[in-house]
């Protein structure tokens, strides 16, 4: 343990130790507190999305009235709609493109398992492409229902719990799924797995 | 051009049982209230300057139907021979307030109609669509390309012999 | 087809449209070569840095979206700029499409409205007043009245909601942020009485073949006249904070101007033709519903620019208050829905009581109702321009081919010729002002 360690890996280069768990709440609390999301709203939820923003439901009490446009800025990944083939190496460009620590809400039914689209066009849920954290049904989801998902991920992360569980398992549910598309090919896919 | 419109207009006025309805020279039905011309292949450029000539000013729509699977006979004219594409342009006249619809019939092995853009500008990405979705090309159109899947997508999603694509789940549609 | 075939062709200046100048419209725009004919593959090749034929030392070509706060969705936008001035443009679509014409041809006409409600999200209950109106022009039903006016008054609360998401979003790409909290201020009133009614805030399958999904609750009046009293107000703060202020009106107005030729050659339809002053309104002069029975007036703009289509915007939502007050007045009593056992779907209650309505039930909802042969093209004017529905049937519980002409997908071939030498910032007011849905333009 020696300074370059934290200097590179930041606080996972430091042992957990009486002295800096203190400091690690510290830093969930604020984390959980801060994280500002990524605009992603594509479709439907993408309105409702706005609507928390809104005064009346007010996600900035949250503090996260901020949807930064730039994914260098971002903390949370809110994928709001569904995701077409077009739009899958977007998606994941973005995801790449944000810094770590990072968090991806998936909204609605059609981001978290294409929804009503059963069909050749819609990814059948972003978690074939990203790790996906919490996951909001709706179509869409009330702006209630977002709030309830960005206070759970709120909770985890001041757990330290997702944090935890991605350095041991690689994130993401890990489970295999034949994936079909409109051509009558298929292939194994391994949802929710991160690179 | 005015020996057309008279002869439209006196078979509108004195419908003979075994000639054709013809209008802007292309056989006419009515459906539901709406009038459908259905005009040759070969013949739709010279239609369609006809029609805007004649206050038509709005192309509203082009889309493209595959009859493939179609069970029961299609209500088509005498003298029109049904193919497994149509074109479908739908028409508007803000002078008669009223709309009009042309099909044409368009081959399987020749998925080609002469294209709309240089008469009515507003159909370039109608057009891209019905080439994207069911592959009919048109000729005459500045940059037929994909619009709606990647360019590089293989197939042509809206005709029949594409299936829908979807992934078997345990809870079955009901009359599958 | 390989996309290398596409390039020779990509000059529109030059391609063989096969007609003499000076016939058909193509003549009647100006500025034809604003669209920029470029495939994806050469746009990537833009974006890594390779020089392209068409660029020069004087323009570059930049790409705006698909994923950017002001593109109203996933839109994007390929701009050849010379400096800040935008020469050419194409906007790349079908980053949301999700085959619903494919998915309606799998649906019954009762599962219908639920898959097309979801196009244009932002305005959806036109979406399900267009396939309903399709499907009943084929079954050949007639409503009872107060079917039919519950449909305009929660097409016109709909309206009414959409401009005020449109000047919500568009407020904030100008600029004015705080519009944004404003008009979803507004907006949550329309949702919360949408939520009374149908059960939802938004995508609600609340029309459907054959009437309405459920009648209006008991207080509905008091609500919407609480309502209807609530917005003229905010509507003038609006003024206050957008229509009389000078920086508003420096960003929009003489932006993204086209002509009455331009925009009638192009098939725009909705705030974008009515702003360059041709007067067509669906409502109005092709009447449906019960619009024929209420007095409103037509919002015309005179410049084409993009403050005419907001002017247009906000003063449809004062004609919308004023179309929703006549019905309060005007609703007739009686049914909600058509008494057709065979359409519609027989109450919950009688289930329990009789056999027949019991059968009804299930055979509706698994199988469906047949709609004979034949095909139909329906029409309504939704908040961006006509919406179309052209549907066939083969005499089936399902549709043989469901298309619905979104307007938004007509509109953005405007988009091209509204940023011709404009400015980069112009671009984004022209977006806003276009309005498009992404939804309904991909599909």
């Amino acid at each position: 343990m020696g300074l370059v360690e934290v200097q590179n890996h930041g606080f996972e280069g430091l042992d957990h130790n009486v002295m800096t768990a203190p400091l690690e709440k510290l830093v969930n609390w604020s984390r959980a507190r801060s994280s500002w999301p990524a605009s992603f709203g594509l479709a439907c939820c993408a309105i409702e999305m706005m609507a928390t923003g809104g005064s009346h439901y007010d996600i900035a009490r949250l503090g996260m009235e901020v949807f930064r446009a730039s994914p260098r800025q971002a903390d949370v990944m809110i994928v709001a709609g569904r995701v077409s083939q077009k739009m899958a190496p977007v998606l994941r460009q973005i995801y790449d493109q944000m810094m770590e620590p990072k968090w991806v809400i998936s909204m609605g039914v059609c981001a978290s398992s294409g929804g009503m689209f059963n069909n050749y066009a819609i990814v059948q849920g972003v978690d074939q492409i990203v790790p996906v954290d919490v996951y909001a049904p709706g179509c869409p989801p009330g702006p209630e229902t977002l709030l309830h998902a960005i206070t759970t991920l709120h909770a985890k992360i001041e757990s330290g719990e997702l944090l935890r569980r991605r350095s041991e398992t690689g994130a993401g549910a890990n489970i295999m799924v034949e994936q079909r598309d409109g051509q009558g090919m298929s292939q194994m896919v391994t949802i929710g797995q991160s690179s | 051009m005015s020996d057309t419109v008279d002869e439209a207009a006196a078979d509108e006025q004195a419908p003979d049982d075994e000639a054709p309805d013809l209008v802007y020279g292309a056989p006419r039905t009515e459906v539901r209230g709406q009038q459908v011309i259905h005009p040759r292949r070969d013949e739709w450029r010279r239609t369609a300057l006809e029609l805007l000539n004649d206050g038509w000013n709005m192309c509203m729509d082009v889309t493209a139907v595959d009859y493939g699977t179609y069970g029961p006979g299609r209500d088509l004219p005498t003298g029109v021979d049904p193919e497994r594409f149509e074109v479908v342009v739908s028409l508007l006249s803000y002078e008669r307030r009223e709309r009009l619809r042309v099909r044409i019939q368009v081959p399987e092995d020749d998925p080609t109609v002469d294209s709309l853009y240089a008469v009515y500008p507003g159909t370039d990405f109608l057009e891209r669509e019905v080439f994207d979705l069911f592959g009919i090309t048109f000729s005459g159109h500045p940059d037929l390309s994909r619009i709606l899947m990647p360019e590089t997508w293989e197939g042509h999603p809206l005709r029949k012999d594409y299936s829908t694509g979807a992934i078997p789940v345990q809870f079955k549609a009901p009359s599958q | 087809m390989t996309v290398t075939d596409q390039e020779s062709t990509m000059d529109n200046t030059t391609v063989d449209t096969g007609l003499a100048e000076g016939k058909g419209q193509l003549h009647l725009l100006p500025r034809r070569d604003a669209v920029l004919r470029m495939s994806e593959v050469a746009a990537a090749a833009a974006i890594d840095g390779e020089l392209l034929p068409e660029e020069n030392d004087q323009t570059m070509i930049v790409n705006m979206g698909p994923v950017h706060p002001s593109t109203h969705g996933v839109l994007r936008l390929m701009l050849e700029l010379d400096g800040e001035t935008v020469r050419r443009s194409k906007p790349i679509i079908g980053y949301l499409h999700t085959g619903m014409e494919k998915t309606g041809e799998s649906l019954t006409y009762l599962q219908g409205p639920t898959n097309v409600t979801r196009m244009d999200y932002a305005s959806p209950l036109f979406n399900e007043l267009v396939f309903s109106m399709a499907v009943e022009e084929l079954l050949g039903l007639e409503l009872p009245p107060r079917a039919v006016w519950i449909r305009t008054l929660m097409c016109e609360l709909n309206r009414i909601s959409s401009h005020l998401l449109s000047m919500a979003t568009g407020g904030m790409d100008i600029g004015a942020v705080s519009m944004m909290i404003y008009g979803w201020r507004e907006r949550e009133q329309v949702l919360r009485f949408f939520q009374k009614v149908t059960g939802l805030r938004m995508n609600h399958n609340y029309i459907r073949p054959g009437g309405v999904a459920a009648d209006l609750p008991d207080d509905w009046e008091a609500d919407l006249t609480a309502l209807m009293d609530m917005l003229p107000p905010r509507l003038e703060e609006y003024d206050v904070l957008m229509t009389g202020q000078p920086i508003w009106r420096d960003r929009l107005q003489g932006v993204g101007v086209i002509s009455q030729q331009e925009a009638i050659a192009l098939s725009a339809t909705g705030p974008v033709l009515r702003s360059t002053g041709v007067s067509w309104d669906l409502r109005r002069d092709m009447p449906y519903l019960v619009y024929d029975e209420l007095e409103f007036d037509v919002l015309v703009g005179s410049y084409g620019d993009a403050f005419d289509r907001y002017a247009i915007r906000l003063n449809e939502i004062r004609e919308s208050i004023r179309i929703v007050r006549q019905i309060i007045e005007k609703m007739p009593l009686g049914d909600y829905r058509i008494q057709d056992a065979k359409v519609t779907p027989p109450p919950r209650a009688r289930i329990d009581e009789s056999m027949e309505a019991l059968i009804h039930h299930f055979k509706l909802f698994t199988e469906g109702f047949k709609v004979p042969e034949g095909e139909v093209y329906v029409a309504v004017e939704s908040p961006r321009g006509e919406l179309g529905c052209y549907l066939v049937s083969d005499g089936g519980p399902k549709p043989y081919r469901m298309h619905i002409r979104g307007p938004s997908f007509v509109n953005l071939q405007v988009m091209p010729h509204m940023m011709a030498d404009g400015f980069l910032a112009d671009a984004v007011a022209v977006i806003a002002s276009v309005d498009p849905v992404l939804g309904e333009v991909d599909r």
